[in-house]
């Protein structure tokens, strides 16, 4: 066990944990943020994604020992009303069906809104490959996502 | 579903009409906030008001994603009439005294509550209506309502329904409500969200996953990695010293690692020193698709069907046509791996979690751990995928083992690598289809079909059967100890697969459109139905009709490359017909759009029906695309997505999706999208390519 000392949503918090210990359980277990969702383990469903530094990463693949002086953002922490953008776009389009990919899916989004504010269908794509929705929401994610990005824009 | 309403008056008279749950929540929810009575009208198990006018409604069945949270209240709101707005819903625990069929499966939620759900919102309009007729001193016949209002229609007198709760509490049930005329209707058909959509979208949303309890301990098991063996022997001294490592217990050829935290617990297990038993038969893919050829040589002992005579016109000198079609196992795969709560006291039983079965799985409970039902309490989480997957009861009764043997609190927590080699697959399957043909017309149709451990796997009563002279079918099950279970749109999700493809066979053989031949079959089962049909020729006419013109199927000027594939399907009471635009390039396939009419009756929630029709066509084309579980020697040889390729973003097509406007009470969503994509598509592949792919999943086609 080791003491880390993290900047989550925010605000600092001490956590004692193995090092290898990957930041997606130091989230759910130790800090109760159980927005962020494990899918995989092995950063291929992107469930479990979190911004480091302001970039999508996928928490179930970072071990704690590696975040260091790095910010992080759950879907907790994106907005403090839910109110950003894209959380409201995903609730006007109704993306959701089982919802368990949605928070990876939201995060994924407003990092790729950051670098590209009016992103095209095939920058979209580019984008969210890496997060599986099993429902098979994604006709309705790429609109959210121009919406939000409309959103965005008009802010 | 029916309210039991002796069984709920004796309980609600015992709470003595009591306080709402969350009632200071609501308040300080309620911008019109003042000091009211904490007064609840609460005639039956579905519903309550609160003097303040907020209205809680029940969500009496399991949410895998299907949309039922929203659209079983939605359908009490709509006879209850009320402000949505002003509704709050809830998930309702097992309570098989008020609610019947907690289950989510079978597309049957709608289906099967319809009635039930339109009676309990009904009966609580009609006592509210009373109640204010008697405030009026008027008849109940002369007041209406309107969003959460009595209306008296002469007088234009208004009373919300929050101001009556007093007075309606008092009112004896009535048995036999009058229910709206269907197009009174205001809510049904709109565009509802989900109702979880604020938790979901700010990570609040609880899962089985995200279950804590005080004292809780998590889990992981390690149980036997290939189908057909057994614990030999286990070592846990490594594991017992890891620092989050609180007990190892083992049970039914499984060891249980038990801690405070997922991590931990995850290498406690790794650290366990197994051995397995080696000597047990096990199974290999290739020996299972022998298996099937020897079964598919000769007819089963009694046919599903046979009509007219299937022999004969096969002997005649008429022309055949045969496609054999192959189904490999699938996984559910739900995002959510499979998890469940148990807290098992001597006296008293908690589960808590992910399930589709929640009576069933206390009913295994209870039959596992021989205490008695009445003390085991059953609530279910939002669960993350369905899929039939958690049909399967044998990882809730895994958590209520555990937890008794470690007397804790636990949580059992499945790695995605244990879902996917835990078996409960989509059975692989072969399906032989002949085909007889005479004078340009089908005069004979025999499936000999074989799945492993379905005994399910045909449905013959189900087009083209009606329309064909001559038609048999013919079922074998192999044994296996893979296990398998039900898979979204279960035996439909490959009959369609394989039946609507070899229609296009027959229909191209014969040298007809094969939309064109399809209305001939469909006119033939409605003129001179042969035996038994389940479909009604006309409903599936006019999807059929509805999809082709909305792709201007035949008419329609395409890109170059893109080319056009049918399919329809008949599942769960709903017709679903599809078309959709592919092209084929350096051997990939890529589907552009997909048009899709559906007929389910009466539209509960526009935006939910829309996308489960969406979702299943998604969900229908990534499996037919990629999806694929092989075994060697029992074991699964893949385990996590690197090795199993789902569906992507990059991959989806564009969807438009229209229903047939009818009066025919609802019928299934969840499942009947799926079917008829893979065939639409193959058929597509045929017209772009020339080749017909007879085996999933396309990516093993060899288009290239």
């Amino acid at each position: 066990m080791a003491s880390f000392s993290l900047k989550v949503n925010g605000k600092k918090m001490e956590v004692d944990v193995s090092p290898d210990t990957p930041l997606l359980w130091v989230l759910r277990d130790t800090l109760g943020l159980t927005g962020t969702k494990y899918g995989c383990g092995i950063a291929q469903c992107g469930a479990c994604t979190v911004h480091l530094d302001g970039h999508a990463v996928r928490s179930c693949s970072l071990p704690v020992s590696a975040v260091k002086e790095g910010t992080v953002v759950t879907i907790e922490g994106l907005s403090d009303k839910g109110d950003h953008p894209v959380q409201l776009a995903w609730q006007s389009v109704d993306v959701p069906q089982c919802g368990y990919c949605q928070s990876g899916q939201i995060m994924s989004a407003a990092a790729l809104l950051k670098t590209h504010p009016s992103p095209t269908d095939a920058e979209i794509d580019a984008a969210m490959a890496g997060n599986i929705c099993r429902c098979g929401t994604y006709k309705r994610i790429r609109k959210a996502i121009h919406e939000a990005a409309n959103q965005g824009s008009e802010q | 579903m029916k309210t039991n309403r002796r069984n709920f008056l004796k309980v609600s008279t015992a709470a003595g009409g009591g306080l709402v749950l969350g009632f200071n929540w609501l308040q300080a929810c309620n911008p019109a906030s003042r000091q009211v009575s904490d007064a609840v009208f609460h005639p039956n198990a579905f519903l309550k008001i609160a003097a303040d006018g907020w209205v809680t409604l029940q969500a009496p069945n399991p949410e895998i994603g299907q949309g039922v949270k929203t659209a079983l209240p939605l359908i009490v709101a709509e006879e209850l009439d009320v402000d949505w707005a002003m509704v709050k819903v809830e998930q309702a625990k097992l309570d098989t005294e008020n609610y019947q069929r907690q289950v989510a499966g079978g597309s049957g939620s709608v289906r099967h509550g319809w009635e039930a759900l339109r009676q309990a919102g009904a009966t609580a309009r009609e006592m509210l209506k009373q109640a204010a007729a008697k405030e009026w001193k008027v008849s109940p016949d002369e007041c209406t309502t309107e969003k959460g209002e009595v209306v008296h229609t002469a007088s234009g007198k208004r009373m919300p329904y929050g101001e009556l709760v007093e007075k309606a509490v008092a009112l004896p049930v009535p048995e036999n409500p009058p229910l709206k005329d269907v197009k009174d209707f205001h809510l049904l058909g709109t565009r509802i969200p989900n109702v979880d959509n604020p938790k979901i979208v700010t990570g609040k949303m609880d899962y089985g996953m995200d279950t804590k309890r005080e004292g809780m301990l998590i889990a992981v098991v390690a149980r036997p990695p290939a189908f057909g063996q057994k614990l030999k022997s286990f070592d846990d001294t490594e594991t017992k010293k890891l620092p989050g490592v609180k007990q190892v217990v083992s049970f039914d050829d499984k060891v249980a690692v038990l801690g405070t935290s997922t991590w931990e617990v995850m290498k406690g297990r790794d650290a366990l020193k197994i051995e397995w038993t080696e000597d047990d038969p096990r199974e290999t893919s290739s020996e299972h698709q022998k298996a099937f050829e020897a079964l598919l040589k000769n007819n089963s002992e009694k046919p599903k069907r046979d009509d007219g005579k299937v022999e004969e016109v096969f002997k005649k000198g008429n022309r055949l046509i045969e496609g054999t079609y192959e189904a490999p196992f699938l996984a559910h795969n739900t995002m959510e791996p499979m998890n469940f709560f148990a807290d098992v006291k001597e006296n008293h039983v908690e589960l808590y979690g992910p399930t589709q079965l929640p009576a069933h799985s206390r009913k295994v409970v209870s039959e596992a751990l021989e205490i008695p039902e009445e003390k085991i309490e059953v609530g279910m989480t939002r669960m993350g995928g369905g899929f039939g997957r958690r049909l399967d009861i044998a990882f809730v009764v895994e958590a209520a083992k555990v937890s008794q043997l470690a007397k804790a609190p636990v949580k059992v927590v499945w790695t995605r690598e244990d879902d996917m080699t835990g078996g409960y697959y989509r059975p692989a399957g072969m399906y032989k289809y002949r085909a007889a043909l005479k004078d340009e017309r089908l005069v004979g149709w025999h499936l000999q079909a074989s799945a492993i451990n379905s005994g399910n796997g045909t449905r013959e009563n189900n087009f083209p059967a009606g329309a064909v002279q001559n038609f048999r079918v013919d079922y074998h099950k192999l044994e296996s100890p893979i296990t398998t279970g039900p898979w979204r749109a279960p035996n439909h999700n490959f009959i369609a697969f394989s039946e609507e493809s070899f229609v296009d066979e027959i229909a191209h053989s014969l040298k007809k459109d094969p939309v064109a031949f399809r209305l001939e079959l469909l006119e033939d089962a409605k003129q001179q139905p042969i035996g038994e049909v389940q479909y009604d020729p006309d409903r599936y006419k006019a999807v059929v009709q509805k999809a082709a013109e909305m792709a201007g199927w035949g008419t329609k000027a395409l890109p170059e490359g893109v080319y056009q594939g049918f399919a329809a399907h008949y599942s769960f009471s709903t017709y679903v017909a599809q078309v959709a635009e592919v092209s084929v390039q350096q051997g990939k396939i890529n589907v552009h759009k997909v048009y899709c009419a559906v007929d389910c009756g009466i539209v509960v929630n526009l935006s939910g029906a829309e996308t489960q029709i969406e979702g299943g066509i998604m969900d229908g084309l990534g499996h037919a695309l990629y999806g694929e579980l092989t075994f060697k020697n029992g074991k699964a040889q893949a385990n996590n997505f690197h090795q199993y390729q789902l569906m992507r973003i990059p991959d989806a097509p564009e969807i438009e999706v229209a229903f047939l406007q009818n009066n025919e009470n609802p019928t299934g969503l969840g499942e009947p999208g799926l079917p008829p994509i893979p065939a639409a598509v193959a058929n597509a592949v045929f017209a772009a390519t020339g080749k017909r792919i007879r085996k999933l999943p396309f990516r093993k086609s060899g288009l290239a």
